[in-house]
């Protein structure tokens, strides 16, 4: 029996309900009892944040310590075949499109590495032409030499498509619901693969079948009700812990960013919302991971990291080639699956990035704020 | 001592000065395996190999075999023979599997390793891993970083008495009092971490472990008083038969 099971048995109207009328002395029982009840309550309006706040950080303190763990992302493709509404990489939007060869993806690999990088993230559109899955192993293989860890941020494969990419180095997969709300899913995506919500959804479980040993979900926060979708991101931590349990469980709350496409968001999450939701996660869940990207302003990640951040990454480009220009003789439009010859600059971004230090800047931050920015926590010699 | 968690390199060199600890664990994960001297997994760089023995580790190893292949790089690019054996699946908890420790243990030991394995507060598996050959026994107080002290006292205390190698109690020591316990008990020694890489000030409580540690072993060596449930009567009950 998959999550999806389970996921639409999930009380999901009750427990919003109950986030949502409940109150301060319900709060503080909640604080007490961590489970899925008691997290639909620590979200809820009535929380007493810096009380929410104080236990994180310790708890936090406690489990990870005083590191974070740096990551980057790095872009292979901005090819798409899916319409998703609020990404810019969407296949109806005009935007300059190119998949850079596994030598210009080690050319970019090699600078983030001058950075301190050791951790890599490849991301990329769902194109099964574009972005095949012998071009996803034949990327992770030329990295493996250079790279102690490597993960994927990439369209949903079957698990014996994931197991050569497994064998070729990577050991971590990120895959994100975007929305657990179904209906706002099926108005959000309207055309390609990813319209199937509940394959998506069995997405982690066919990872780690497949031998994937950090796994990264989470909601992107602007398409429903943040608190609903807060509820079911933490069921599926809670369903992944069991059944995945050799698995390093990481989540992420990524906010909708401006990107080509115009996309508004349907639903606002404040600052507050979201220092709330990552509190919630980790008083909830305190070993798990939790990453945040420069979607969001230095202001805001420096305030989140004491209280439940684990990985975080920097100077980050969302476009392919954006870290070295790789690819840029290639640029082009994509129309039908075709090719149409355009020029220009550099490739379009996926969303634009709110932080915009370097990752240099980042680490003496972190090294002020009394954290070691740690660079390399794992080793390929690990990847069994 | 451990050497994670520290806000910085510079912070758990002064804390490891200051706990007087004569082993040093470190993740070999952590570490430039490749024999790059990478400035950015430079954590070796803050243990002098003059001032204590190193002792590398293989945490993030969930298998027998991923952990004899890091073991194996670990001593190439350390130069240490000595190897603290992790090996836990779960990331969740971390807490050991005694199966594939076992494996490991034996495996490592025929290739040349000086293991010091750890290992929940199992007797028999205590008892399983000093006949393969391990050089000390590391049971846990408690998972790591749970800072709830002995949870497991009473097989430790089977695991001290009957062993034949040194018992290091490892994980879960999150007060000094815990670890002047262990050592009261009679371990051979404690390893700790959490407790003081997140301490407001991890020198200091690195020197308060340090007293502990002396104070507890000190009393296991004079032996302690015997607990008793009742006070001693000041007028005894049958004085009345020398009156």
């Amino acid at each position: 029996m998959s999550f999806v099971a389970t996921f639409n048995s999930l009380p999901a109207v009750e427990l919003r309900r109950h986030s949502q009328n409940a109150t301060l002395s319900e709060f503080e029982t909640a604080l007490q009892h961590p489970n899925l009840e008691s997290f639909a309550v620590l979200i809820s309006p009535a929380a007493d944040l810096e009380k929410l706040a104080a236990l994180a950080q310790k708890t936090t303190l406690r489990h990870f310590g005083k590191v974070i763990r740096l990551y980057a992302p790095l872009y292979l493709s901005n090819e798409c075949i899916n319409i998703c509404r609020y990404c810019g990489f969407s296949r109806d939007n005009p935007i300059l499109r190119v998949t850079l060869t596994p030598e210009q993806v080690a050319a970019e690999a090699r600078y983030l590495q001058t950075e301190g990088f050791r951790h890599i993230l490849l991301v990329a559109g769902e194109h099964p032409h574009f972005v095949s899955n012998n071009f996803l192993r034949d990327c992770v293989a030329k990295l493996r030499p250079e790279w102690p860890s490597i993960a994927l941020e990439v369209g949903p494969l079957e698990t014996e498509e994931y197991r050569p990419i497994v064998e070729a180095g990577a050991e971590g997969l990120v895959i994100y619901q975007e929305t657990y709300d179904r209906e706002v899913y099926t108005s959000m995506h309207t055309s390609g693969p990813k319209m199937n919500f509940d394959w998506r959804l069995e997405t982690p479980e066919r990872a780690y079948q497949a031998g994937f040993k950090r796994i990264g979900i989470g909601a992107l926060l602007g398409l429903s009700d943040w608190r609903s979708e807060a509820i079911a991101v933490a069921a599926h931590i809670q369903y992944l812990l069991k059944h995945c349990w050799k698995a390093q469980i990481n989540v992420s709350v990524p906010r909708i960013r401006p990107a080509a496409g115009e996309f508004q968001p349907l639903s606002q999450v404040t600052e507050r919302e979201l220092v709330q939701f990552v509190c919630a996660l980790r008083l909830t869940f305190p070993e798990v991971g939790i990453s945040l990207s420069t979607r969001e302003t230095a202001k805001l990640r420096d305030g989140l990291i004491p209280l439940g951040v684990t990985m975080i990454s920097a100077g980050s480009h969302t476009e392919p080639g954006g870290y070295t220009g790789q690819g840029r003789a290639d640029l082009h439009l994509t129309k039908g699956g075709r090719r149409i010859e355009s020029e220009g600059e550099h490739a379009t971004v996926q969303f634009e990035i709110a932080d915009n230090r370097s990752p240099a800047q980042v680490a003496a931050k972190l090294d002020t704020m009394g954290y070691e920015p740690v660079w390399k926590d794992w080793d390929i010699s690990l990847n069994g | 001592m451990g050497t994670g968690k520290f806000a910085s390199g510079e912070l758990m060199a002064a804390a490891l000065v200051a706990s007087g600890a004569e082993l040093v664990t470190v993740a070999l994960r952590r570490a430039d395996l490749t024999g790059g001297k990478d400035k950015f997994a430079n954590i070796l760089t803050f243990l002098d190999p003059k001032k204590y023995q190193l002792l590398p580790n293989t945490s993030g190893a969930r298998t027998a075999e991923e952990a004899c292949r890091l073991a194996r790089l670990g001593r190439e690019a350390t130069g240490s023979t000595w190897l603290k054996l992790e090996i836990h699946p779960d990331p969740r908890y971390l807490l050991p599997d005694p199966i594939e420790t076992m494996k490991a243990a034996e495996i490592l030991i025929k290739d040349g390793f000086t293991v010091l394995p750890y290992i929940n507060a199992d007797p028999v598996l205590a008892k399983r891993l000093a006949d393969a050959g391990c050089a000390t026994v590391m049971p846990l107080g408690s998972p790591i970083g749970s800072a709830r002290g002995l949870e497991t006292r009473a097989s430790l205390a089977i695991i001290i008495e009957q062993a034949t190698v040194p018992v290091v109690v490892d994980a879960g020591l999150g007060a000094p009092s815990h670890a002047a316990a262990a050592m009261e008990m009679g371990a051979d020694a404690v390893l700790v971490n959490t407790a003081v890489a997140v301490a407001s000030d991890p020198v200091r409580m690195a020197d308060a472990f340090k007293t502990a540690v002396i104070a507890g072993r000190s009393a296991y060596e004079i032996g302690l008083a015997p607990q008793r449930q009742e006070a001693d009567a000041t007028s005894p009950l049958t004085g009345f038969l020398n009156q």
